[in-house]
């Protein structure tokens, strides 16, 4: 399944309301720490991971999240060509940060459960269908340069 | 067989049960995250039937692979057939919480039609309960906190290896 135009026009509405990420986005990297504490293991020198409460407050997570997905909405913007987009990060995540693909897609997951959350009922079933689309597509995309 | 835990955990290993223990699950709830549990369904339960149609509606429209075992249902939003099965599915749900200390023991007969009857395969747990998630979350914004949405994703986790824990 691809994500085409009509996805890519309701995802980044969704995502950004704005010109800038909408605060609760913000929300969905740390959620991943919380929720999936696995995936903790990436992090080591981030500090204090301990709780839930440690995660949300702490300050290289945030940081690092805002990154996560400002590369994420920014990818968007190429929705037509996802793996183009995002091949660079795609050899980084394999070669440098080893980072298992299913991270990416749990993460897109948990990004939805965070949209559905924010925008409830508006995050109807259609919403999330093309959103699925489009997590689907980036967390494909940046597994496509693993080797 | 490898019990697949939370969507795409498909690396974690069965934790054996100490003797006595209701089931072979690779994660138990924490008395904490029962409390929400239960709390939240005492909520939802108002509302089950909804939630367990619409839970139905996300899955069948994001993964539209899932409708190939419901060829006899008439599934577009708002039909009857989804109201059924959804209230149903939310009916197992209910009887997983009321006995979530053997949630195995409660699901016991749905294990075993899974397994010998209906065959849904394995992955399908995974998307029909990340879209239970989603509409636990947009329904209930203010009960579904990070500790909360852990606690759902386990349970539900946990009520999908039981039902497919007799597959082979």
């Amino acid at each position: 399944m691809d994500a085409g135009q009509v996805e890519k026009a309701q995802s980044l509405e969704l995502l950004t309301g704005t010109d800038s990420l909408c605060p609760s986005v913000l929300f969905s990297p740390l959620r991943l720490l919380v929720v999936y504490p696995w995936t903790q293991r990436f992090f080591q020198s981030f500090g204090d991971l301990s709780s839930a409460d440690a995660i949300m407050g702490n300050s290289k997570v945030k940081a690092h999240g805002k990154k996560v997905l400002n590369s994420f909405s920014d990818g968007l913007k190429n929705i037509d060509d996802l793996k183009g987009a995002f091949a660079k990060l795609s050899e980084l995540h394999c070669d440098k940060l080893h980072v298992d693909p299913e991270n990416f897609r749990l993460l897109g997951n948990v990004l939805v459960c965070v949209l559905a959350h924010h925008f409830g009922h508006e995050f109807n079933p259609q919403v999330q269908a093309a959103f699925q689309k489009v997590v689907a597509g980036v967390a494909s995309a940046l597994a496509h340069r693993y080797h | 067989m490898i019990m697949e835990g939370s969507r795409g955990a498909s690396t974690q290993r069965p934790v054996l049960g100490t003797p006595g223990s209701s089931s072979a699950t690779t994660m138990s709830l924490t008395k904490a995250e029962k409390t929400i549990i239960l709390s939240m369904w005492g909520k939802i339960s108002t509302q089950a039937d909804a939630v367990g149609t619409q839970a139905l509606e996300r899955l069948f429209a994001s993964y539209p692979q899932t409708k190939t075992y419901f060829p006899h249902f008439d599934l577009r939003p708002g039909s009857a057939h989804l109201r059924t099965h959804g209230a149903k599915v939310a009916a197992a749900l209910g009887d997983a919480v009321k006995s979530i200390d053997n949630i195995a023991g409660a699901l016991s007969k749905l294990s075993e039609m899974h397994a010998y009857v209906l065959r849904v395969d394995p992955v399908n747990f995974k998307l029909l309960s990340h879209c239970l998630l989603v509409t636990v979350a947009s329904h209930f914004p203010a009960d579904f906190t990070a500790d909360a949405h852990t606690a759902w994703d386990k349970f539900l986790s946990i009520v999908s290896c039981v039902l497919t824990e007799k597959y082979r």
